[in-house]
Protein backbone atom coordinates (compact mmCIF):
# COMPACT_ATOMS: atom_id res chain seq x y z
CA UNK A 1 0.00 0.00 0.00
CA UNK A 2 3.03 2.25 0.06
CA UNK A 3 3.66 5.03 3.28
CA UNK A 4 0.98 4.85 5.41
CA UNK A 5 1.46 8.56 6.36
CA UNK A 6 0.69 9.28 2.61
CA UNK A 7 -2.69 11.31 1.25
CA UNK A 8 -3.73 8.64 -1.21
CA UNK A 9 -4.00 10.38 -4.80
CA UNK A 10 -7.11 10.84 -6.47
CA UNK A 11 -6.10 7.80 -8.84
CA UNK A 12 -5.93 5.56 -5.56
CA UNK A 13 -8.96 6.72 -4.44
CA UNK A 14 -10.67 6.23 -7.78
CA UNK A 15 -8.80 2.70 -7.82
CA UNK A 16 -10.02 1.56 -4.44
CA UNK A 17 -13.78 2.02 -5.65
CA UNK A 18 -13.29 0.53 -8.37
CA UNK A 19 -12.19 -2.63 -7.60
CA UNK A 20 -15.18 -2.42 -4.97
CA UNK A 21 -17.53 -2.38 -7.40
CA UNK A 22 -15.96 -4.92 -9.26
CA UNK A 23 -16.07 -7.60 -6.29
CA UNK A 24 -19.44 -6.44 -5.77
CA UNK A 25 -20.39 -7.31 -8.86
CA UNK A 26 -18.37 -10.59 -8.89
CA UNK A 27 -20.31 -11.72 -6.06
CA UNK A 28 -23.06 -12.82 -7.47
CA UNK A 29 -21.69 -14.99 -10.55
CA UNK A 30 -25.14 -16.55 -11.51
CA UNK A 31 -26.95 -13.34 -11.95
CA UNK A 32 -23.74 -11.64 -13.41
CA UNK A 33 -23.92 -14.15 -15.95
CA UNK A 34 -27.46 -13.53 -16.74
CA UNK A 35 -27.64 -9.90 -16.79
CA UNK A 36 -24.01 -10.32 -19.36
CA UNK A 37 -25.90 -12.71 -21.60
CA UNK A 38 -29.23 -10.08 -21.36
CA UNK A 39 -26.72 -7.45 -22.27
CA UNK A 40 -25.20 -9.27 -25.29
CA UNK A 41 -28.68 -10.52 -26.45
CA UNK A 42 -30.34 -6.96 -26.58
CA UNK A 43 -27.53 -6.15 -28.99
CA UNK A 44 -27.80 -9.28 -31.09
CA UNK A 45 -31.69 -8.51 -32.06
CA UNK A 46 -30.63 -5.34 -33.05
CA UNK A 47 -28.19 -6.96 -35.42
CA UNK A 48 -30.35 -9.64 -36.31
CA UNK A 49 -32.93 -6.49 -37.23
CA UNK A 50 -29.60 -5.13 -39.89
CA UNK A 51 -29.52 -8.36 -41.77
CA UNK A 52 -33.09 -8.45 -41.99
CA UNK A 53 -33.51 -5.58 -43.43
CA UNK A 54 -30.42 -6.27 -45.69
CA UNK A 55 -31.65 -9.53 -46.52
CA UNK A 56 -34.99 -7.54 -48.37
CA UNK A 57 -32.70 -4.85 -50.05
CA UNK A 58 -29.68 -5.55 -50.94
CA UNK A 59 -28.34 -2.41 -50.90
CA UNK A 60 -29.55 0.45 -48.59
CA UNK A 61 -28.65 4.23 -49.00
CA UNK A 62 -25.20 3.05 -50.31
CA UNK A 63 -24.64 0.65 -47.93
CA UNK A 64 -24.53 -3.57 -48.39
CA UNK A 65 -25.08 -5.47 -45.98
CA UNK A 66 -21.18 -6.31 -45.56
CA UNK A 67 -20.95 -2.57 -44.94
CA UNK A 68 -23.62 -2.37 -42.30
CA UNK A 69 -22.37 -5.07 -40.67
CA UNK A 70 -18.87 -2.72 -40.39
CA UNK A 71 -21.03 0.20 -39.35
CA UNK A 72 -22.92 -1.62 -36.47
CA UNK A 73 -19.92 -3.54 -35.44
CA UNK A 74 -18.23 0.47 -34.50
CA UNK A 75 -21.54 1.48 -33.50
CA UNK A 76 -22.24 -1.17 -31.30
CA UNK A 77 -18.96 -1.50 -29.61
CA UNK A 78 -18.50 2.41 -28.91
CA UNK A 79 -22.64 2.06 -27.19
CA UNK A 80 -20.80 -0.91 -25.11
CA UNK A 81 -18.08 0.86 -23.64
CA UNK A 82 -20.22 3.99 -23.50
CA UNK A 83 -23.17 1.96 -21.11
CA UNK A 84 -20.45 -0.07 -19.02
CA UNK A 85 -18.96 3.60 -18.08
CA UNK A 86 -21.72 5.77 -17.99
CA UNK A 87 -24.92 4.08 -17.93
CA UNK A 88 -25.63 4.46 -14.68
CA UNK A 89 -26.33 8.44 -15.45
CA UNK A 90 -29.92 7.01 -16.34
CA UNK A 91 -30.59 6.33 -12.80
CA UNK A 92 -30.32 9.95 -11.62
CA UNK A 93 -33.95 10.17 -11.60
CA UNK A 94 -33.74 7.75 -8.58
CA UNK A 95 -30.81 9.39 -7.00
CA UNK A 96 -32.86 12.59 -6.85
CA UNK A 97 -36.14 10.55 -5.61
CA UNK A 98 -34.11 8.51 -2.83
CA UNK A 99 -32.18 11.39 -1.74
CA UNK A 100 -28.65 9.66 -2.50
CA UNK A 101 -27.77 12.65 -4.70
CA UNK A 102 -28.10 14.72 -1.25
CA UNK A 103 -25.78 12.57 0.60
CA UNK A 104 -23.26 12.92 -2.29
CA UNK A 105 -23.08 16.21 -2.37
CA UNK A 106 -22.00 16.54 1.36
CA UNK A 107 -18.70 14.22 0.27
CA UNK A 108 -15.74 16.34 -0.91
CA UNK A 109 -16.05 14.48 -4.57
CA UNK A 110 -17.59 15.65 -7.61
CA UNK A 111 -20.70 14.48 -8.24
CA UNK A 112 -20.23 13.07 -11.46
CA UNK A 113 -17.44 11.36 -10.23
CA UNK A 114 -19.50 9.49 -7.86
CA UNK A 115 -21.93 8.38 -9.96
CA UNK A 116 -19.95 7.42 -12.81
CA UNK A 117 -18.05 5.35 -10.05
CA UNK A 118 -21.45 4.41 -7.92
CA UNK A 119 -22.17 1.32 -10.71
CA UNK A 120 -19.64 0.52 -13.16
CA UNK A 121 -21.76 -2.54 -14.56
CA UNK A 122 -19.45 -5.40 -15.86
CA UNK A 123 -22.66 -7.04 -17.48
CA UNK A 124 -23.39 -4.13 -19.75
CA UNK A 125 -19.80 -5.19 -21.74
CA UNK A 126 -22.53 -7.81 -23.11
CA UNK A 127 -22.85 -5.17 -26.22
CA UNK A 128 -19.14 -4.77 -26.21
CA UNK A 129 -18.41 -8.38 -27.18
CA UNK A 130 -21.15 -8.59 -29.37
CA UNK A 131 -19.78 -5.67 -31.37
CA UNK A 132 -16.50 -6.83 -31.41
CA UNK A 133 -17.79 -10.18 -32.91
CA UNK A 134 -19.84 -8.36 -35.60
CA UNK A 135 -17.08 -5.79 -36.44
CA UNK A 136 -14.54 -9.04 -36.94
CA UNK A 137 -17.16 -10.67 -39.37
CA UNK A 138 -17.50 -7.38 -40.87
CA UNK A 139 -13.75 -7.55 -40.96
CA UNK A 140 -13.58 -10.48 -43.15
CA UNK A 141 -16.55 -9.69 -44.86
CA UNK A 142 -15.56 -6.74 -46.67
CA UNK A 143 -13.06 -5.58 -49.21
CA UNK A 144 -10.85 -3.43 -46.69
CA UNK A 145 -7.52 -1.52 -48.31
CA UNK A 146 -5.35 -2.23 -45.53
CA UNK A 147 -3.60 1.14 -45.07
CA UNK A 148 -1.84 2.68 -41.91
CA UNK A 149 -4.96 4.95 -41.93
CA UNK A 150 -7.48 2.38 -41.97
CA UNK A 151 -6.00 0.50 -39.08
CA UNK A 152 -5.88 3.47 -36.97
CA UNK A 153 -9.68 4.22 -38.00
CA UNK A 154 -10.32 1.15 -36.92
CA UNK A 155 -8.72 0.98 -33.22
CA UNK A 156 -9.48 4.63 -32.62
CA UNK A 157 -13.21 4.83 -33.79
CA UNK A 158 -14.83 2.56 -30.92
CA UNK A 159 -12.95 4.19 -28.47
CA UNK A 160 -14.06 8.01 -29.81
CA UNK A 161 -17.58 6.47 -30.25
CA UNK A 162 -17.65 4.90 -26.42
CA UNK A 163 -16.63 8.54 -25.95
CA UNK A 164 -19.51 10.08 -27.93
CA UNK A 165 -21.89 7.92 -26.36
CA UNK A 166 -21.21 8.55 -22.78
CA UNK A 167 -21.01 12.63 -23.56
CA UNK A 168 -24.83 11.50 -24.52
CA UNK A 169 -25.41 9.70 -21.82
CA UNK A 170 -24.22 12.61 -19.39
CA UNK A 171 -26.02 14.79 -21.41
CA UNK A 172 -29.48 13.15 -21.15
CA UNK A 173 -28.26 12.56 -17.30
CA UNK A 174 -28.28 16.39 -17.17
CA UNK A 175 -31.17 16.79 -18.65
CA UNK A 176 -32.94 14.54 -16.18
CA UNK A 177 -32.39 17.50 -13.36
CA UNK A 178 -35.22 19.10 -15.18
CA UNK A 179 -37.21 16.35 -16.40
CA UNK A 180 -36.84 13.79 -13.05
CA UNK A 181 -40.51 12.32 -14.57
CA UNK A 182 -39.45 12.22 -18.20
CA UNK A 183 -36.70 9.54 -17.67
CA UNK A 184 -38.60 7.88 -20.83
CA UNK A 185 -38.31 10.47 -22.81
CA UNK A 186 -34.50 10.95 -22.39
CA UNK A 187 -34.21 6.63 -22.58
CA UNK A 188 -35.85 7.38 -25.79
CA UNK A 189 -33.48 9.47 -27.11
CA UNK A 190 -30.41 7.63 -26.34
CA UNK A 191 -31.41 4.39 -27.48
CA UNK A 192 -33.23 6.03 -30.75
CA UNK A 193 -29.64 7.41 -31.01
CA UNK A 194 -27.90 3.87 -30.90
CA UNK A 195 -30.36 2.61 -33.16
CA UNK A 196 -29.72 5.44 -35.74
CA UNK A 197 -25.74 5.23 -35.35
CA UNK A 198 -26.48 1.63 -36.71
CA UNK A 199 -27.89 2.58 -40.01
CA UNK A 200 -26.24 4.94 -42.99
CA UNK A 201 -27.05 8.50 -42.22
CA UNK A 202 -28.55 8.23 -45.90
CA UNK A 203 -31.60 5.96 -45.43
CA UNK A 204 -32.86 9.03 -43.17
CA UNK A 205 -34.91 12.29 -45.21
CA UNK A 206 -32.71 15.66 -44.95
CA UNK A 207 -33.68 17.57 -41.83
CA UNK A 208 -33.57 13.78 -40.17
CA UNK A 209 -30.01 13.37 -41.46
CA UNK A 210 -29.44 16.88 -40.90
CA UNK A 211 -30.39 16.12 -37.31
CA UNK A 212 -28.72 13.17 -37.19
CA UNK A 213 -25.21 14.24 -38.16
CA UNK A 214 -25.04 17.61 -36.37
CA UNK A 215 -27.79 17.44 -33.86
CA UNK A 216 -27.39 14.26 -32.02
CA UNK A 217 -23.81 13.54 -33.87
CA UNK A 218 -24.10 9.86 -33.46
CA UNK A 219 -22.97 9.35 -37.39
CA UNK A 220 -19.78 10.06 -36.33
CA UNK A 221 -19.45 7.36 -34.24
CA UNK A 222 -19.82 4.56 -37.20
CA UNK A 223 -20.93 5.50 -40.15
CA UNK A 224 -18.52 8.29 -41.20
CA UNK A 225 -15.61 6.53 -39.94
CA UNK A 226 -16.67 3.15 -41.99
CA UNK A 227 -17.26 4.93 -45.02
CA UNK A 228 -13.73 6.05 -44.85
CA UNK A 229 -12.23 2.39 -43.85
CA UNK A 230 -13.95 1.37 -46.68
CA UNK A 231 -13.16 3.91 -49.19
CA UNK A 232 -17.00 4.87 -49.75
CA UNK A 233 -17.87 8.79 -51.12
CA UNK A 234 -20.24 8.77 -48.07
CA UNK A 235 -23.26 11.16 -48.12
CA UNK A 236 -23.46 13.85 -50.67
CA UNK A 237 -21.42 16.95 -50.16
CA UNK A 238 -19.58 15.22 -46.91
CA UNK A 239 -16.20 15.81 -47.40
CA UNK A 240 -13.80 12.78 -46.92
CA UNK A 241 -12.33 13.76 -43.53
CA UNK A 242 -15.19 13.85 -41.77
CA UNK A 243 -14.33 10.05 -41.33
CA UNK A 244 -11.68 10.98 -38.86
CA UNK A 245 -13.49 13.31 -36.71
CA UNK A 246 -15.20 11.63 -34.49
CA UNK A 247 -12.39 11.83 -31.41
CA UNK A 248 -12.69 15.79 -32.16
CA UNK A 249 -16.71 15.38 -32.37
CA UNK A 250 -16.55 13.39 -29.03
CA UNK A 251 -14.30 15.53 -27.03
CA UNK A 252 -16.73 18.59 -28.50
CA UNK A 253 -19.53 17.13 -26.94
CA UNK A 254 -17.96 16.04 -24.39
CA UNK A 255 -17.44 19.89 -23.25
CA UNK A 256 -20.97 20.44 -24.40
CA UNK A 257 -22.24 17.71 -22.12
CA UNK A 258 -20.26 19.02 -18.91
CA UNK A 259 -21.60 22.56 -19.34
CA UNK A 260 -24.89 20.97 -19.44
CA UNK A 261 -24.26 18.90 -16.43
CA UNK A 262 -23.10 21.89 -14.07
CA UNK A 263 -26.36 23.86 -15.28
CA UNK A 264 -28.43 20.90 -14.26
CA UNK A 265 -26.82 20.30 -10.90
CA UNK A 266 -27.01 24.50 -10.40
CA UNK A 267 -30.83 23.88 -11.18
CA UNK A 268 -31.30 20.76 -8.90
CA UNK A 269 -29.50 23.19 -5.79
CA UNK A 270 -32.01 26.05 -6.76
CA UNK A 271 -35.02 23.68 -7.44
CA UNK A 272 -35.02 20.68 -5.99
CA UNK A 273 -35.24 19.13 -2.32
CA UNK B 1 -15.12 33.20 13.71
CA UNK B 2 -18.98 31.21 14.09
CA UNK B 3 -19.34 27.89 12.19
CA UNK B 4 -22.43 28.55 10.80
CA UNK B 5 -24.00 32.27 10.43
CA UNK B 6 -27.42 32.79 8.51
CA UNK B 7 -28.78 36.23 8.40
CA UNK B 8 -31.98 36.62 7.17
CA UNK B 9 -32.13 33.22 5.62
CA UNK B 10 -34.81 32.41 3.59
CA UNK B 11 -35.54 29.43 1.22
CA UNK B 12 -39.40 29.30 -0.43
CA UNK B 13 -40.13 26.31 -3.02
CA UNK B 14 -42.86 27.03 -5.48
CA UNK B 15 -45.25 24.57 -6.21
CA UNK B 16 -47.56 23.81 -9.08
CA UNK B 17 -50.57 21.93 -8.86
CA UNK B 18 -53.07 20.94 -11.43
CA UNK B 19 -51.92 18.29 -14.53
CA UNK B 20 -49.25 18.78 -16.62
CA UNK B 21 -51.15 18.26 -19.79
CA UNK B 22 -53.74 21.21 -19.12
CA UNK B 23 -51.19 24.04 -18.35
CA UNK B 24 -53.94 26.55 -18.24
CA UNK B 25 -55.36 25.47 -15.65
CA UNK B 26 -52.08 25.10 -13.44
CA UNK B 27 -51.30 27.32 -10.62
CA UNK B 28 -48.11 28.34 -9.07
CA UNK B 29 -48.15 28.54 -5.20
CA UNK B 30 -45.16 29.74 -2.84
CA UNK B 31 -43.78 27.84 -0.07
CA UNK B 32 -41.80 29.86 2.63
CA UNK B 33 -40.09 26.59 4.15
CA UNK B 34 -37.59 28.19 6.06
CA UNK B 35 -38.51 31.83 7.11
CA UNK B 36 -36.15 35.53 7.42
CA UNK B 37 -33.94 32.97 9.87
CA UNK B 38 -30.64 34.38 11.62
CA UNK B 39 -28.62 32.25 14.11
CA UNK B 40 -24.53 32.29 14.65
CA UNK B 41 -23.49 28.96 16.10
CA UNK B 42 -19.77 28.88 17.23
CA UNK B 43 -17.09 26.46 17.62
CA UNK B 44 -17.65 23.65 19.50
CA UNK B 45 -21.59 25.03 20.47
CA UNK B 46 -24.03 21.91 20.68
CA UNK B 47 -26.77 22.96 19.08
CA UNK B 48 -30.34 21.24 18.85
CA UNK B 49 -32.76 22.60 15.69
CA UNK B 50 -36.13 21.57 16.89
CA UNK B 51 -39.50 21.89 15.25
CA UNK B 52 -42.43 19.86 13.82
CA UNK B 53 -42.23 17.87 10.51
CA UNK B 54 -42.26 20.28 7.56
CA UNK B 55 -41.08 23.26 9.76
CA UNK B 56 -38.26 23.78 7.70
CA UNK B 57 -35.18 21.95 9.89
CA UNK B 58 -33.68 19.75 6.53
CA UNK B 59 -34.24 22.83 4.68
CA UNK B 60 -32.22 24.62 6.54
CA UNK B 61 -29.25 22.05 6.80
CA UNK B 62 -29.72 21.33 3.14
CA UNK B 63 -28.57 24.76 2.57
CA UNK B 64 -26.04 25.01 5.23
CA UNK B 65 -24.23 21.96 3.89
CA UNK B 66 -24.48 23.36 0.28
CA UNK B 67 -27.18 20.90 -1.11
CA UNK B 68 -29.52 23.87 -1.49
CA UNK B 69 -29.14 27.51 -1.97
CA UNK B 70 -31.05 30.12 -0.60
CA UNK B 71 -33.59 31.83 -2.19
CA UNK B 72 -32.72 34.88 0.08
CA UNK B 73 -30.29 36.15 3.24
CA UNK B 74 -27.16 34.18 3.47
CA UNK B 75 -25.28 31.38 5.15
CA UNK B 76 -21.79 30.79 5.77
CA UNK B 77 -20.75 27.34 6.52
CA UNK B 78 -17.01 28.08 7.88
CA UNK B 79 -17.24 31.24 6.80
CA UNK B 80 -18.01 30.16 2.89
CA UNK B 81 -20.68 29.79 0.65
CA UNK B 82 -21.33 26.33 0.83
CA UNK B 83 -22.70 25.63 -2.44
CA UNK B 84 -19.80 27.55 -3.89
CA UNK B 85 -17.12 25.86 -1.94
CA UNK B 86 -18.86 22.20 -1.74
CA UNK B 87 -16.46 19.85 -1.39
CA UNK B 88 -14.05 22.46 0.92
CA UNK B 89 -17.31 22.59 3.07
CA UNK B 90 -17.46 19.00 2.68
CA UNK B 91 -13.99 17.51 4.19
CA UNK B 92 -14.71 19.25 7.03
CA UNK B 93 -18.06 18.29 7.89
CA UNK B 94 -19.94 15.29 8.61
CA UNK B 95 -23.51 14.33 7.63
CA UNK B 96 -25.94 11.63 8.96
CA UNK B 97 -29.64 11.62 7.10
CA UNK B 98 -31.70 9.68 9.64
CA UNK B 99 -33.82 8.91 6.48
CA UNK B 100 -31.58 7.91 3.99
CA UNK B 101 -28.38 5.63 3.98
CA UNK B 102 -24.75 7.24 2.51
CA UNK B 103 -23.32 3.79 2.85
CA UNK B 104 -22.97 1.01 -0.52
CA UNK B 105 -25.73 -0.99 0.63
CA UNK B 106 -24.59 -3.95 -1.46
CA UNK B 107 -21.04 -3.98 0.53
CA UNK B 108 -20.03 -4.64 3.68
CA UNK B 109 -20.13 -1.74 6.16
CA UNK B 110 -16.01 -2.42 6.54
CA UNK B 111 -15.79 -1.73 2.25
CA UNK B 112 -18.31 1.42 2.49
CA UNK B 113 -15.42 2.73 5.49
CA UNK B 114 -12.34 2.12 3.03
CA UNK B 115 -14.56 3.82 0.39
CA UNK B 116 -15.28 6.67 2.73
CA UNK B 117 -11.66 7.40 3.49
CA UNK B 118 -10.64 7.24 -0.20
CA UNK B 119 -13.21 9.64 -1.34
CA UNK B 120 -11.91 12.08 1.66
CA UNK B 121 -8.54 11.14 0.54
CA UNK B 122 -7.19 10.13 4.11
CA UNK B 123 -4.05 8.49 4.97
CA UNK B 124 -4.09 4.83 6.40
CA UNK B 125 -2.20 6.13 9.36
CA UNK B 126 -4.71 8.52 10.16
CA UNK B 127 -7.97 6.72 9.38
CA UNK B 128 -7.15 2.89 10.57
CA UNK B 129 -6.75 3.95 14.27
CA UNK B 130 -10.40 6.36 13.67
CA UNK B 131 -11.74 3.21 12.88
CA UNK B 132 -10.88 1.15 14.88
CA UNK B 133 -11.52 3.61 17.73
CA UNK B 134 -15.65 4.11 15.86
CA UNK B 135 -15.31 -0.13 15.59
CA UNK B 136 -15.17 -0.50 19.40
CA UNK B 137 -17.14 2.74 20.69
CA UNK B 138 -19.90 2.12 18.43
CA UNK B 139 -19.64 -1.79 18.73
CA UNK B 140 -19.55 -2.59 15.05
CA UNK B 141 -17.33 -5.69 15.24
CA UNK B 142 -19.98 -8.75 14.82
CA UNK B 143 -21.58 -7.13 11.68
CA UNK B 144 -18.41 -4.86 9.86
CA UNK B 145 -17.71 -7.64 7.30
CA UNK B 146 -21.71 -8.21 6.46
CA UNK B 147 -23.61 -6.29 3.90
CA UNK B 148 -25.00 -3.39 4.31
CA UNK B 149 -28.60 -4.60 3.29
CA UNK B 150 -28.45 -7.34 6.05
CA UNK B 151 -28.21 -4.85 9.16
CA UNK B 152 -30.64 -3.91 11.32
CA UNK B 153 -31.87 -0.16 11.73
CA UNK B 154 -29.72 0.08 14.89
CA UNK B 155 -27.05 -1.63 13.49
CA UNK B 156 -27.21 0.52 10.30
CA UNK B 157 -27.06 3.69 12.14
CA UNK B 158 -24.54 2.72 13.99
CA UNK B 159 -22.48 2.74 10.60
CA UNK B 160 -24.48 5.50 9.26
CA UNK B 161 -22.89 7.44 12.13
CA UNK B 162 -19.33 6.00 11.89
CA UNK B 163 -19.19 6.42 8.02
CA UNK B 164 -19.90 10.46 8.91
CA UNK B 165 -17.76 10.83 11.80
CA UNK B 166 -14.86 8.60 9.86
CA UNK B 167 -12.93 11.58 8.34
CA UNK B 168 -13.15 13.51 12.37
CA UNK B 169 -15.22 16.43 10.96
CA UNK B 170 -15.24 19.84 12.83
CA UNK B 171 -19.21 20.11 12.08
CA UNK B 172 -21.01 17.56 13.06
CA UNK B 173 -24.88 17.63 11.56
CA UNK B 174 -27.19 15.02 12.24
CA UNK B 175 -30.44 15.33 10.49
CA UNK B 176 -33.49 12.68 12.81
CA UNK B 177 -30.43 10.56 13.84
CA UNK B 178 -32.69 8.28 15.93
CA UNK B 179 -35.68 8.44 14.33
CA UNK B 180 -37.18 4.65 14.45
CA UNK B 181 -34.59 3.54 16.55
CA UNK B 182 -35.58 1.28 20.36
CA UNK B 183 -34.93 3.33 23.96
CA UNK B 184 -31.70 1.18 24.48
CA UNK B 185 -30.00 1.89 21.00
CA UNK B 186 -31.14 5.77 20.97
CA UNK B 187 -29.47 5.93 24.36
CA UNK B 188 -26.27 4.11 23.06
CA UNK B 189 -25.46 6.27 20.48
CA UNK B 190 -26.60 9.89 22.33
CA UNK B 191 -23.84 8.73 25.07
CA UNK B 192 -21.10 7.81 21.77
CA UNK B 193 -21.97 11.26 20.49
CA UNK B 194 -21.76 13.04 23.28
CA UNK B 195 -18.00 11.50 24.03
CA UNK B 196 -17.25 12.04 20.35
CA UNK B 197 -18.00 15.53 19.96
CA UNK B 198 -17.06 16.86 23.37
CA UNK B 199 -13.34 14.99 23.15
CA UNK B 200 -12.90 16.42 19.75
CA UNK B 201 -14.32 19.88 20.60
CA UNK B 202 -16.35 19.48 17.31
CA UNK B 203 -19.53 21.41 16.75
CA UNK B 204 -22.76 19.64 16.55
CA UNK B 205 -26.13 20.60 14.78
CA UNK B 206 -28.77 18.21 15.61
CA UNK B 207 -31.96 18.49 14.01
CA UNK B 208 -34.77 16.43 15.88
CA UNK B 209 -38.39 16.62 16.72
CA UNK B 210 -36.86 14.20 19.62
CA UNK B 211 -37.21 16.08 23.15
CA UNK B 212 -35.02 13.49 24.87
CA UNK B 213 -32.07 13.97 21.95
CA UNK B 214 -31.85 17.76 22.53
CA UNK B 215 -31.90 16.98 26.49
CA UNK B 216 -28.98 14.95 26.63
CA UNK B 217 -27.19 16.28 23.77
CA UNK B 218 -27.38 19.94 23.35
CA UNK B 219 -26.32 23.35 25.21
CA UNK B 220 -28.56 25.00 23.13
CA UNK B 221 -31.89 25.27 20.90
CA UNK B 222 -32.83 26.78 18.04
CA UNK B 223 -36.95 26.18 17.65
CA UNK B 224 -38.53 26.67 14.30
CA UNK B 225 -42.21 27.13 13.96
CA UNK B 226 -43.78 27.62 10.27
CA UNK B 227 -39.94 28.01 9.13
CA UNK B 228 -39.51 30.81 11.34
CA UNK B 229 -36.39 31.09 14.31
CA UNK B 230 -39.57 31.72 17.61
CA UNK B 231 -36.77 30.81 19.87
CA UNK B 232 -33.08 30.86 20.44
CA UNK B 233 -31.46 29.89 24.15
CA UNK B 234 -30.91 27.19 26.33
CA UNK B 235 -33.54 24.63 27.62
CA UNK B 236 -34.20 25.68 31.10
CA UNK B 237 -35.07 29.21 28.90
CA UNK B 238 -37.36 27.49 26.97
CA UNK B 239 -39.19 26.10 29.93
CA UNK B 240 -38.91 29.24 31.76
CA UNK B 241 -40.67 30.90 28.83
CA UNK B 242 -43.55 28.40 28.35
CA UNK B 243 -43.76 26.25 31.48
CA UNK B 244 -43.19 22.83 29.54
CA UNK B 245 -46.30 21.28 31.31
CA UNK B 246 -46.27 17.47 32.41
CA UNK B 247 -49.49 15.75 32.18
CA UNK B 248 -50.88 13.86 35.11
CA UNK B 249 -53.29 11.45 34.05
CA UNK B 250 -55.91 10.15 36.85
CA UNK B 251 -57.78 6.98 36.54
CA UNK B 252 -60.73 6.96 39.32
CA UNK B 253 -62.30 4.23 40.88
CA UNK B 254 -65.61 6.29 40.45
CA UNK B 255 -66.49 8.68 37.35
CA UNK B 256 -65.97 12.24 39.34
CA UNK B 257 -67.38 15.41 38.15
CA UNK B 258 -64.09 17.70 36.51
CA UNK B 259 -61.17 18.03 38.65
CA UNK B 260 -60.68 21.63 37.44
CA UNK B 261 -59.77 23.26 41.27
CA UNK B 262 -56.77 21.68 42.20
CA UNK B 263 -54.28 24.29 42.60
CA UNK B 264 -51.28 24.76 40.21
CA UNK B 265 -52.87 22.71 37.44
CA UNK B 266 -55.57 22.69 34.51
CA UNK B 267 -57.80 20.35 33.62
CA UNK B 268 -56.79 19.48 30.23
CA UNK B 269 -59.25 16.56 29.33
CA UNK B 270 -62.12 14.74 30.44
CA UNK B 271 -62.90 11.00 29.50
CA UNK B 272 -65.25 8.24 30.25
CA UNK B 273 -67.45 10.56 31.66
CA UNK B 274 -64.73 11.63 34.16
CA UNK B 275 -63.52 8.32 35.25
CA UNK B 276 -60.20 9.28 33.16
CA UNK B 277 -59.19 13.35 33.99
CA UNK B 278 -55.93 14.98 33.04
CA UNK B 279 -54.13 17.53 34.38
CA UNK B 280 -51.40 19.57 33.26
CA UNK B 281 -48.97 21.42 35.93
CA UNK B 282 -45.72 23.04 35.33
CA UNK B 283 -43.00 21.53 37.65
CA UNK B 284 -41.59 24.95 38.77
CA UNK B 285 -45.40 25.77 40.07
CA UNK B 286 -46.46 22.90 41.90
CA UNK B 287 -45.02 18.84 42.43
CA UNK B 288 -46.43 15.54 41.46
CA UNK B 289 -47.08 14.42 44.96
CA UNK B 290 -48.33 17.72 45.73
CA UNK B 291 -51.24 17.76 42.41
CA UNK B 292 -51.43 13.37 43.58
CA UNK B 293 -52.83 14.50 47.06
CA UNK B 294 -55.23 16.87 46.16
CA UNK B 295 -56.62 14.67 43.74
CA UNK B 296 -56.59 12.13 45.93
CA UNK B 297 -58.41 14.26 48.60
CA UNK B 298 -61.85 14.65 46.53
CA UNK B 299 -61.69 11.46 44.50
CA UNK B 300 -60.29 7.64 44.91
CA UNK B 301 -57.18 7.15 42.45
CA UNK B 302 -57.36 3.40 41.06
CA UNK B 303 -54.39 4.36 38.80
CA UNK B 304 -51.72 7.02 37.66
CA UNK B 305 -49.17 7.72 35.06
CA UNK B 306 -47.08 11.39 34.83
CA UNK B 307 -47.03 12.27 30.95
CA UNK B 308 -43.71 14.13 29.50
CA UNK B 309 -43.80 17.01 27.84
CA UNK B 310 -44.21 16.64 24.38
CA UNK B 311 -41.31 18.88 21.72
CA UNK B 312 -44.98 19.44 19.74
CA UNK B 313 -46.70 20.77 23.20
CA UNK B 314 -43.73 22.86 23.39
CA UNK B 315 -43.76 24.36 19.88
CA UNK B 316 -46.96 24.70 20.09
CA UNK B 317 -47.39 27.07 23.34
CA UNK B 318 -44.07 28.57 22.77
CA UNK B 319 -45.93 29.83 18.96
CA UNK B 320 -48.58 31.01 21.40
CA UNK B 321 -46.46 32.74 23.67
CA UNK B 322 -45.13 34.42 20.80
CA UNK B 323 -48.29 35.66 20.29
CA UNK B 324 -48.89 34.84 16.33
Amino acid sequence: MGDPAARPTTAAAYRIVLASRVRAQLQYPVSFTFDLAQSALTFAVGLLEVVAVFSNVTVLADLDLDAALLVYGLAASGFGIANAIAGQLDTIPTYIRAGTLETMLVRPQPVLAQILTSDITLRRLGSVVIGLGTLAVALARNQIAWTPGSVVLLVVTPLAAGLLFSALFLAAGAVQFWLVDAAEVTSAFLYGGNYAAGYSAGVFPLPLRLFVVFGVPVSFAAYLPAAAILGLPGPSGAPGWLGWAAPAVAVAVWFAAMRLWALGLRHYAGAGG
Amino acid sequence: MSVIEASHLTRSFSRRSGRAWQPRRRTRTTVRAVDDVSFAIGPGETVGYIGANGAGKSTTIKMTTGILVPTGGTVRTFGLEPVGHRTVVARRLGVVFGQRSQLWWDLPLRDSLELLAAIHRLPPARWRPREAELVERLELGEFLARPVRQLSLGQRMRGEVAAALLHEPELVVLDEPTVGLDVLSKERLRTFLRADVAARGATLLLATHDMDDVERLCGRLLVVDHGRLVYDGDIPGLVARVGARRVLVVDLVEPAPPLDAVPGTELVAVEGSGLRQRLAFSPSATTAAAVLAAVSAVAAVRDLSIEEPDIEDVVRRLYLSSGR
